[in-house]
């Protein structure tokens, strides 16, 4: 848990810092040398400046793209999690309170999502709608809010039998008191650990979908689509241009599965694994 | 059970005449496509002519019959780009990605159970904790990227494996394999092994809690106390079951197997139905983007529904619990 936290603080630090802390603003065209283009690593540039992780086509610093690669695909990993959690909650605790025919649209809507496969939603999603951030979190969205409400549903439904829901309900609390004061806090655990699985999903499907050219446009470059550039120098032996953001990709979701395992263990006991 | 059985049947229709809506309304809905296929130079009565000969000035729930009407006699359009008909395109290139998604899903039962079995076995050894670590890891790497870096070891530093393709295909029964010649199985190699990751990691995973279980379990102490040996216990009392929630899970997976294709065929430029979306969904040929669609729900229901049906054959509790 240590380790994988410290990781995972280091990256997300590196990530919001990026502007402050890269050695060049990678999309700044003025700031790049085509005499520096694709540079082994630790070359040096034209001017003298040492390249860390090489440079790629353009004579981009490798080092800098990927820290703000990282900074975009954090970003759209939080940021639609936190949209998903928020709407499939809600639906789920809906459901769950309410009952009757919400329920039922709700729940079978979910399962027939569920029934296929994430990226096989988000590649419809995003040929109708087509590029751009609000679209991929649009997508991400969609593919994750099933989950939670079923967890929440599920939670809610045993939490409503206990005593303090009666008691709340004796008060005469409003519906939506009830369920976001009093059911919702009772419900979180689970949803905490799925969350955290779900936003090392989301940065991976949002990185898949940008190399596959549908995702992220090129002026919003994500790790995804940095990969998907350096894979055309791939083959000629420039292996740096793919292999470092697969590096910071690799090290970012595998830190968020490791700690997510311990959430797991610490708030989840029943699906506590040997 | 065949009250079960046609419950089920009922059930996977209506799926299919709902995922047919969502995604005809979707991709029609949205978006000029004439905009895209008629050269911005023509003049007014060119795309006007176009547009009729599409058929895209009709209103859209006519639109919609007429696409439903056409489908289910397996005409989907013409593709927009290629001008043929999109089903045939699709069907052409189905072949390839079933042949690669099935040699991915042989090569994660074949690796995964064995592998597994081990690590549940022995959960302290060095072997058993060095599997479950490994499939951890095999969960969480981006399958893309571990395409690529396939393709730089073994394609580019090593040299032995080509880079991308299928190869020289053998007919049999008039449908192009690549498994039959040595060089058709060195361009499947890589590509299968891609694929196959993810299962992999998930079988081996299932099999561990299941064998792990299993070993606490009366049958297996008291098929040691006959006196059989450890092999036979394992191979026979634990693998037995074992195999029934990982048999459900392959057959589930091979759905999202075929879905996942469309990453790994974009990076093994393996001339599959996915990598045909991708390209359709890059010159936005509707017909093309919708046949897939069509076909792939159509896939999916149908294994869902042969899975569903063969697990309540073989587990009389699940048909049980779904007719009470």
């Amino acid at each position: 848990m240590r380790p994988a936290l410290a990781l995972l603080a280091l990256l997300a630090l590196a990530a919001v810092l990026a502007p402050w802390i890269a050695p060049q603003n990678p999309y700044d065209l003025a700031q790049l040398q085509l005499l520096d283009s694709r540079l082994p690593p630790l070359a040096r540039s034209a001017e003298g400046a040492i390249r860390w992780l090489g440079t790629d086509d353009q004579g981009r610093d490798m080092l800098s793209a990927v820290l703000y690669g990282l900074r975009t695909s954090l970003a759209v990993g939080l940021a639609s999690t936190a949209l998903g959690f928020a709407i499939g909650v809600s639906l789920g605790l809906a459901a769950a309170w309410f009952g009757g025919w919400l329920d039922a649209l709700i729940m079978r809507l979910a399962d027939l999502q569920l029934s296929f496969p994430s990226i096989l939603i988000a590649l419809v999603l995003l040929a109708l709608l087509g590029q751009g951030l609000e679209k991929i979190v649009l997508a991400l969205v969609a593919v994750q809010w099933a989950y939670y409400a079923r967890v929440a549903r599920a939670s809610a439904l045993v939490e409503r039998r206990k005593e303090y829901v009666e008691a709340a309900i004796a008060l005469a609390f409003s519906d939506a008191r009830i369920i976001f004061r009093h059911l919702l806090p009772n419900c979180l655990p689970p949803l905490i650990v799925l969350a955290a699985v779900q936003v090392a999903a989301a940065i991976t499907l949002e990185a898949t979908l940008s190399f596959l050219g549908v995702g992220l446009p090129i002026t919003q470059p994500s790790l995804g689509l940095l990969i998907a550039n350096g894979f055309n120098y791939l083959l000629s032996g420039h292996y740096w241009i793919s292999f470092f953001p697969g590096v910071a990709l690799v090290l970012a979701v595998v830190g968020i599965n490791l700690v997510a395992d311990r959430l797991r263990d610490v708030l989840d006991p029943r699906e506590r694994r040997g | 059970m065949l009250a079960y059985v046609a419950r089920r049947i009922v059930q996977s229709l209506a799926v299919l005449a709902i995922m047919s809506l969502l995604v005809f309304a979707g991709v029609y809905a949205i978006g000029n496509p004439i905009d895209i296929l008629v050269n911005p130079q023509s003049d007014q009565s060119e795309i006007a002519r176009a547009t009729a000969a599409l058929g895209l000035d009709r209103p859209l729930a006519e639109q919609y019959f007429v696409f439903l009407a056409r489908a289910a006699t397996g005409d989907l359009g013409n593709s927009f780009a290629f001008n043929v008909p999109a089903i045939g395109l699709i069907l052409e290139r189905m072949p390839a990605t079933l042949e690669l998604a099935t040699a991915a899903m042989l090569i994660a039962l074949a690796l995964g159970i064995p592998l597994g079995l081990w690590a549940g076995i022995a959960p302290r050894s060095v072997a058993g904790r060095m599997i479950a670590a490994g499939s951890i890891l095999g969960f969480s790497l981006p399958t893309f990227w571990v395409g690529l870096m396939l393709i730089m070891v073994f394609s580019v530093w090593l040299g032995w494996l080509p880079t991308s393709g299928r190869g020289p295909t053998t007919s049999i029964a008039g449908i192009p394999v690549s498994f039959l010649s040595i060089e058709g199985l060195r361009h499947l190699v890589l590509p299968a092994a891609n694929l196959a990751l993810f299962n992999l990691s998930l079988i081996a995973r299932l099999t561990r809690s299941g064998a792990r279980e299993a070993m606490q379990q009366d049958y297996v102490r008291f098929a040691r106390a006959k006196g059989l040996s450890e092999r036979r216990v394992v191979g026979v009392h634990v693998l037995k079951n074992v195999l029934v929630p990982v048999a459900t899970v392959a057959g589930v997976e091979f759905g999202s197997v075929i879905a996942f294709a469309v990453v790994t065929e974009s990076i093994f430029a393996w001339p599959g139905m996915g990598k045909l979306l991708i390209d359709s969904i890059n010159v936005l040929d509707r017909p093309v983007i919708v046949g897939y669609l069509c076909i792939v729900v159509a896939l999916f229901v149908a294994i869902n529904l042969a899975v569903d049906l063969l697990v309540s054959w073989l587990d009389p509790r699940v048909r049980l619990g779904a007719e009470r």
